[in-house]
């Protein structure tokens, strides 16, 4: 039996299209893909992201714990502020990549994929014992009591103060930088609102205790109907995140690529002392690894490029794999991401990508591949 | 609830043929396109290609799948539908009309008889 979240029963009511996502029976689309996608770019689509996990880390030494286990630094995050961070095994092999909030002193909020909630935990578990101050360090798994929803697009911030009102604070949700996160009291509950998403637009993601996730979804979607709000399900989401180049876990990242070849440099601290896969990842900021991750497009009308279609050089060499692929909408052009041997790596190198029994071309190019306008 | 037009005869893949004499025009049905939703390419096979029936001969790729595309009839490619390669939307807009696939020269004339009718294949997609 499929796992539900506690918003099952809302996707079903909107006649969701429903399909197993590594366990869990969510929304793939409610009306179509490239609608939903149009309506993040556009106007505003709200996503139930629920499956994801949630990991309290707290106590004196949870800072200095989690500054051992991830690759950013926590010292940049004042209470109320997250951000972006790669959990990673000795080799510098990524085990997850995460968002981590600082609720307060010694409080953090971790982030994870749905996929990797128990590898993710049994990683930390295992660190927590053999780390010295463990005794200072509380982990909890929240991930079942717990619901959360993404909501996305340039027209958030014009009802995000309108669907969750907020008497704890003089300042508008909307108010929010990029990475900050508040706690607001809701329906009874103490809920997180922070702004962070990952779809290349403006948003907000909404974490909150199970029994009131539904009164989120129902607010939003009153307040955000007459905004051009959309449900959008995993579909849309899998679109708009490859065109603003956002890695997927088990596509560009798993336990043998390091967060270098990824190209996620900037979420790796040089100067904080160690942390788990430092020896393996900070010598390849210097020393660049043989393969790295590059976005490419089609060059002309093409099937769209696919996981797994192996890239060719224009030569007909072999270099790799894509890892993501698909048609965007936005671009109406195949687009992908994959990881070649640097030296095929610059902008404007053609590629090959085989496609059934025939080799299409495509060219390297800058990420993203959408940004959006400021 | 998917359109399934009483002139047309079907193959239990889920494509329609429609019948005119020694020439059969195929394409996807109503509830296919449903199904894929978002088709955003349609390779279809070269014109005077000999195909035999149950032969797949055409890919449809929709954003998250591709979808091979069976011949029902036997017979020679004698036309492609180039406005839906241009535009592959047309096979969820207009799925019997602009969205068609591909024309077949019969071998056999006789042996669309063999399809399913539109009551059956109605009956198959639990209509």
């Amino acid at each position: 039996m499929l796992k539900r979240t506690p918003l099952f029963a809302k996707h079903q009511a909107a006649g969701a299209k429903l399909i197993d996502f590594g366990g869990w029976e969510m929304p793939v689309q409610y009306t179509s893909i490239v609608e939903e996608h149009i309506a993040v770019r556009t106007a505003a689509g709200l996503f139930d992201i629920s499956h994801m996990g949630e990991i309290f880390v707290s106590g004196a030494a949870a800072r200095d714990f989690l500054n051992h286990t991830l690759t950013n630094d926590l010292r940049k995050l004042a209470p109320g502020v997250g951000q972006y961070s790669l959990m990673c095994n000795e080799k510098g092999g990524v085990i997850d990549d995460l968002y981590v909030y600082c609720l307060g002193l010694g409080n953090y909020l971790v982030m994870v994929n749905a996929s990797r909630i128990e590898a993710d935990l049994d990683w930390m578990l295992g660190l927590h014992k053999k780390f010295s101050a463990a005794a200072s360090v509380i982990i909890e798994n929240n991930s079942d009591s717990y619901g959360a929803v993404a909501l996305q697009g340039p027209n958030v911030a014009s009802f995000i103060d309108e669907a969750l009102p907020n008497e704890s604070s003089a300042d508008s949700l909307a108010s929010l930088a990029k990475n900050q996160i508040r706690p607001i009291n809701f329906a009874g509950e103490l809920i997180y609102v922070a702004r962070t998403g990952y779809t290349g637009e403006d948003g907000f993601e909404v974490i909150s205790p199970a029994p009131v996730i539904e009164k989120v979804w129902s607010a939003f979607l009153a307040t955000g109907g007459p905004h051009g709000l959309k449900p959008c399900g995993l579909g849309a989401r899998d679109t708009l995140r490859t065109e603003a180049c956002y890695p997927l876990y088990g596509h560009e990242l798993n336990d043998t690529t390091t967060p270098i070849e990824a190209g996620l440099g900037f979420f790796v601290a040089s100067d904080k002392g160690e942390f788990v896969g430092s020896t393996v990842i900070l010598p390849q900021k210097t020393s660049p690894p043989p393969r790295k991750l590059v976005a490419f497009k089609m060059a002309g009308k093409s099937a769209p490029p696919r996981p797994d279609y192996p890239i060719y050089s224009q030569s007909g060499e072999l270099l790799g794999q894509v890892a993501s692929g698909t048609q965007s909408p936005s671009l109406g052009l195949g687009i992908g991401l994959g990881y070649v041997p640097a030296a095929f790596a610059q902008p404007e190198t053609p590629l090959q990508i085989a496609i059934r029994s025939h080799r299409s071309p495509a060219v390297v190019v800058k990420k993203p591949f959408y940004k959006r306008a400021k | 609830m998917s359109k399934v037009p009483s002139d047309l005869r079907y193959a239990k893949t889920h494509e329609w043929v429609r019948l005119a004499g020694e020439y059969a025009t195929i394409g996807l049905t109503d509830h296919a396109q449903h199904e894929l939703t978002d088709i955003v390419f349609v390779e279809l096979p070269a014109p005077g290609r000999k195909i035999k029936a149950g032969e797949s001969c055409a890919v449809v790729e929709s954003v998250k799948t591709a979808s091979d595309i069976y011949s029902p009839v036997s017979g020679d490619i004698a036309a492609v539908n180039d406005a839906v390669v241009a535009n592959p939307a047309l096979a969820n807009s207009d799925p019997y009309g602009e969205g068609w696939f591909f024309k077949v020269k019969l071998d056999n004339p006789g042996e669309a008889q063999t399809l399913l009718s539109p009551d059956a294949y109605s009956k198959q997609i639990g209509g």
